[in-house]
């Protein structure tokens, strides 16, 4: 990248209010007075959206302007003159109100919005204190949009703002305007939902009570609650937000502004996924079971049978017939303590990657998987490819950055296992079966390598030579090559793949070989901080070097005699389901530390410990940028739950193990590191294993964006959204011939001896040889593994 | 215009091979990225081709064709009088009442229309002859005030006598 002189901006001098500012040229008034500090009221003006300046309520008055101007429409020039207090500003403004009141109902008691009202607040200000209009409003009726959102459109000032939000940020273009002057309505047109990943955001943006939070409605008032910043724990972004808090309770979440994650966005699943919090099945007590019998039992109680059971297990059979899985938005602390206590305890059998599969490159892993190429500067990519990534649902807000690259003339192309509905076009897609991924990668890379690129290595260098680049292949490679700001992202389904090592190091090559920036987004909220803080076999904090242990996998396709399960569902948020039931089941022990309990940790399990979930916990997590946040309790504690560092601080005292005397975080923070080692050096991979002969039809498992974790699932009003569904197996029109079935016929889908009858659905966004089968569903937690072969036969 | 053609599509929401080749003549006008521009034409043909209204099958059949999002369709058809959602006449008639036909009398033109015809404005001749367009805005013939439009076709410096004669002319 070439170092540029930094841009020059041309300045104009303008006065407003009689203050003198400098200002950039071609700037609007309104984007100048709000940098100064000077209030001009507004509603449909926001600084992320177009301008539309259709509310009139930014009228000002500019010297010799014949009449007022709107500041967010009106642009600076060199000496002009604002004033937005005068007579003729103040009157305008005045009238403005009044007509926007006409017909907005003046009922703000029984309004949702009341007391955080921008219509409200203004009209304290510029509005009369008694209306004159006599004659009858006008009234809208309410749109059914969906679960997250509830209309209340005779409310709505026709700002436009949320129009433009779904067309230009979200780019589903959900909303318009039906009609025309005083009959225009705001809406979706006909009778449906949005469904946008990012459609909550339109209820921060509305500037009243026409659209408000769905599941938060009527439960409290603005000034009852107390806002608590946070971050969100789904996506590995840590996007910034409030939690709403009234007595304890989180009662909703909210952006928080942070140019360097979120902007002023926040996905779906990040505002309405503490809804799962205060769910039927929330651990609130320790439990413990007696001859198959759970009761309840005091932590005195449960922790000495937690530390009997791990005891036992590494006293019959030492500390490798224990394995420790866990949640990959865990909290750093944990991650650091339970890798700590594992290994006093002489087991490396410990790691966070439950969804993953194919470990074979690990030793090449960077210490820290970070991304090269920071989500703020992701916008400013000049290409960009895609692979095996719904990069949309898997963090909606990088779906965002690389929608606003497009936007600004990038590159986008894929190589998926699925045609996924993507908020910008693809340059070039291939749309391949899992099994076939490999080899389209390889052919990318062979591109790159036959124009005189760098030495392929070793081994890689077999199946990148025996490949067959065509037009589309050498196309994704020159416009990688070509770009100044080339980024290639590996997704969700990149990881989770039977062949993952392959993929990350094929993409690794072709980044490296095209000057591209290597982005690996990982499942879960934290997976960067278990890294660093040692939650992998092969690794231990800061990549220190450890005796190696067995990977997630391998911790279940070997079985343990006993296991310590932290944080998630053995039989959802696992890669193979009916593995994971058959390890756990034939353990001789299992601890589970969970916020939420069900059948598939109750019939394993012989004590469950309440585990604060993140909204209540402390704790501190590394995003994928490698920044560092220390998130603070936004809710009270539930039931018995504590936070997770001290019941391992706890749990390695009750063993007798060294150095587990914390008084207080601040204590386990300062043992831990906050860096990557700086001499760290990864080992590259010799050989890769040949992949398997690949015939029949392969999994592709994606897991739905609302089932990515225990807090999500428990989200009602997430899990009524279109995108919840998932009792379906789709398949390519062909192989759906072959079968002799139809759109609606049920299938049965088998793996590794486990059956479910399925509906079918036949869809051309799946490429041939491919299943669509959704893993963490109910209908598929016992089947095999998320990414691999898969037998689907007529029902 | 002459008589026009009712000739509906086998499948409602479906666009007919005619409806089709007018629309990419009207697309092939502007660049490929701003498909939106040729939208109200677009309609206009899928209009014509359903006899006069659209349903919302060929709405969306519309926007899928042209790559939009269906929203931008139904903007579109519900800001313009010319667009028609329920079933019409096979003669569209249009009155101006806009200020200069209406400071010519086109109102008295209007309640003389409805009386003959035995229709309000927005309803349809029981016949299904004449549909007496609901609203009308200004159509720019002020110069011939009081005007209409029947069939898309411009008839100025009316009177009852001359209206009579042309809706009489209507089959």
């Amino acid at each position: 990248m070439s170092a540029r002189p930094e841009a020059v901006v041309e300045t104009v001098r303008i006065e407003v209010d009689g203050i003198a500012l400098e200002v950039p040229k071609n700037s609007m008034i309104i984007e100048a007075t709000d940098r100064a500090g000077i209030d001009i009221p507004r509603f449909c003006y926001h600084p992320k959206l177009s301008i539309a300046a259709n509310c009139r309520m930014c009228l000002v008055d500019v010297e010799k302007a014949p009449k007022p101007l709107p500041a967010c429409a009106t642009p600076v020039m060199d000496g002009m003159k604002v004033y937005t207090r005068s007579r003729r500003a103040i009157d305008a403004q005045h009238g403005v109100m009044e007509f926007l009141l006409i017909n907005h109902p003046l009922d703000c008691p029984i309004c949702d919005q009341g007391g955080e009202c921008e219509l409200q607040d203004l009209a304290m200000g510029y509005g009369r204190s008694v209306s004159r209009f006599t004659e009858r409003k006008r009234v809208v009726q309410d749109k059914n949009v969906g679960p997250l959102i509830q209309t209340d459109m005779t409310r709505c000032i026709h700002c436009t703002r949320c129009i433009r939000f779904l067309e230009e940020i979200a780019g589903t273009s959900e909303m318009g305007g039906v009609g025309r002057g005083d009959r225009l309505e705001i809406g979706t047109c006909i009778e449906r939902s949005i469904d946008s990943e990012l459609s909550g955001n339109i209820i921060d943006l509305c500037p009243v009570g026409a659209l408000t939070n769905k599941p938060f409605r009527y439960s409290a008032r603005a000034w009852e609650l107390t806002a608590r910043p946070s971050a969100a724990m789904h996506d590995g972004l840590g996007s910034s937000l409030y939690y709403h808090v009234r007595g304890g309770q989180v009662m909703r979440a909210v952006p928080r502004e942070d140019e360097a994650t979120n902007e002023a966005w926040l996905a779906d699943r990040d505002r309405y996924s503490h809804f799962g919090l205060y769910a039927g099945d929330r651990v609130r007590v320790p439990h413990v079971r007696d001859d198959g019998e759970w009761r309840e039992a005091t932590w005195d109680e449960a922790m000495a049978r937690a530390a009997g059971a791990l005891r036992a297990v590494v006293s019959e059979h030492g500390g490798e017939a224990l394995g420790v899985l866990m949640s990959p938005s865990a909290a750093n602390e944990e991650y650091f303590l339970a890798q700590k206590l594992a290994r006093a305890l002489g087991c490396g059998n410990i790691d966070h990657r439950l969804r993953e599969l194919d470990f074979t490159d690990d030793p090449a892993r960077p210490c820290v998987p970070q991304f090269a190429m920071p989500i703020a500067q992701m916008e400013a990519a000049d290409a960009v490819l895609l692979v095996g990534s719904n990069v949309r649902h898997e963090a909606p807000i990088l779906g965002h950055r690389v929608r606003k690259a497009w936007r600004a003339g990038a590159t986008v192309s894929a190589v998926n296992p699925l045609d996924w509905d993507f908020h910008f076009d693809l340059a070039h897609k291939l749309i391949v079966a899992p099994q076939r991924l490999v080899d389209e990668l390889a052919a990318i890379a062979s591109a790159l390598a036959s124009d005189g690129g760098a030495a392929v290595p070793d081994a890689l260098a077999e199946r990148v030579g025996a490949a067959q680049p065509d037009a589309v292949h050498r196309a994704i490679a020159e416009q990688l090559r070509q770009s100044d700001k080339g980024l290639v992202l590996l997704g969700h389904m990149a990881q989770g793949h039977f062949l993952a090592s392959w993929i990350r190091q094929l993409s690794g090559w072709i980044a490296a070989a095209s000057g591209a920036a290597l982005n690996v987004l990982a499942h879960g909220g934290n997976s960067v901080g278990a890294w660093l803080a040692g939650a992998v076999p092969h690794r231990g904090p800061a990549g220190a070097a450890v005796a190696p242990g067995l990977n997630a996998r391998a911790m279940l396709a070997e079985p343990r005699r006993g296991y310590l399960l932290w944080g998630f569902e053995p039989d959802f948020d696992t890669a193979n389901p009916a593995l994971a039931h058959s390890a756990l089941a034939g353990a001789e022990h299992v601890v589970a530390v969970a916020s939420f309990a069900t059948s598939s940790i109750a019939d394993v399990a012989e004590v469950i410990l309440p585990l604060a979930p993140w909204p209540e916990t402390e704790g501190s997590m590394v995003n994928v940028d490698g920044a560092w946040s220390e998130l603070h309790p936004a809710g009270r504690l539930t039931g018995e739950a504590r936070p997770g560092w001290k019941i391992l601080r706890r749990l390695g005292a009750e063993l007798g193990l060294e150095g587990f005397g914390q008084i207080d975080i601040g204590d386990v923070r300062r043992e831990m590191p906050t860096e990557p080692q700086p001499e760290f050096k990864p080992i590259s991979v010799a050989a890769l294993p040949p992949p398997p002969a690949a015939a029949g039809l392969y999994r592709a498992g994606e897991v739905p964006a609302f089932s990515l974790d225990p807090l999500c699932r428990r989200a009602d009003a997430l899990q009524e959204t279109a995108h919840a569904q998932s009792a379906f197996v789709a398949l390519h029109p062909d192989d759906a011939g072959r079968l002799g079935c139809e759109q609606g016929d049920a299938v049965n889908v088998s793996q590794d001896g486990a059956m479910v009858s399925l509906p079918l659905r036949v869809s051309t966004r799946v490429p041939a040889g491919t299943a669509w089968v959704r893993s963490a569903t109910c209908a598929t937690r016992v089947l095999g593994d998320g990414s691999g072969p898969i037998a689907v036969e007529a029902g | 215009m002459a008589r026009k053609q009712t000739v509906q599509a086998d499948v409602p929401g479906r666009l007919t091979a005619e409806t089709s080749a007018r629309i990419d003549g009207w697309a092939a006008r502007f660049p490929d990225d701003k498909r939106r521009s040729a939208l109200i034409q677009a309609l206009m043909a899928a209009q014509d081709q359903n006899g006069g209204w659209l349903t919302r099958e060929l709405i969306e059949a519309v926007a899928e064709y042209l790559q939009l999002p269906p929203v931008w369709a139904f903007e579109v058809v519900s800001f313009y009088s010319m667009f028609d959602r329920e079933p019409v006449g096979r003669h569209k008639v249009s009155i101006c009442t806009n200020i200069s036909c209406w400071l010519n009398g086109a109102e008295q033109l209007v309640s003389h229309v409805e009386r003959r015809l035995g229709v309000e404005t927005g309803g349809t001749t029981a016949d299904g002859r004449i549909t007496l367009v609901r609203e009308e805005e200004c159509l720019a013939g002020c110069c011939g005030a009081p005007m209409m439009l029947v069939d898309g076709h411009y008839h100025e410096n009316l009177d009852a006598e001359k209206i009579d004669a042309i809706l009489d002319a209507l089959d």
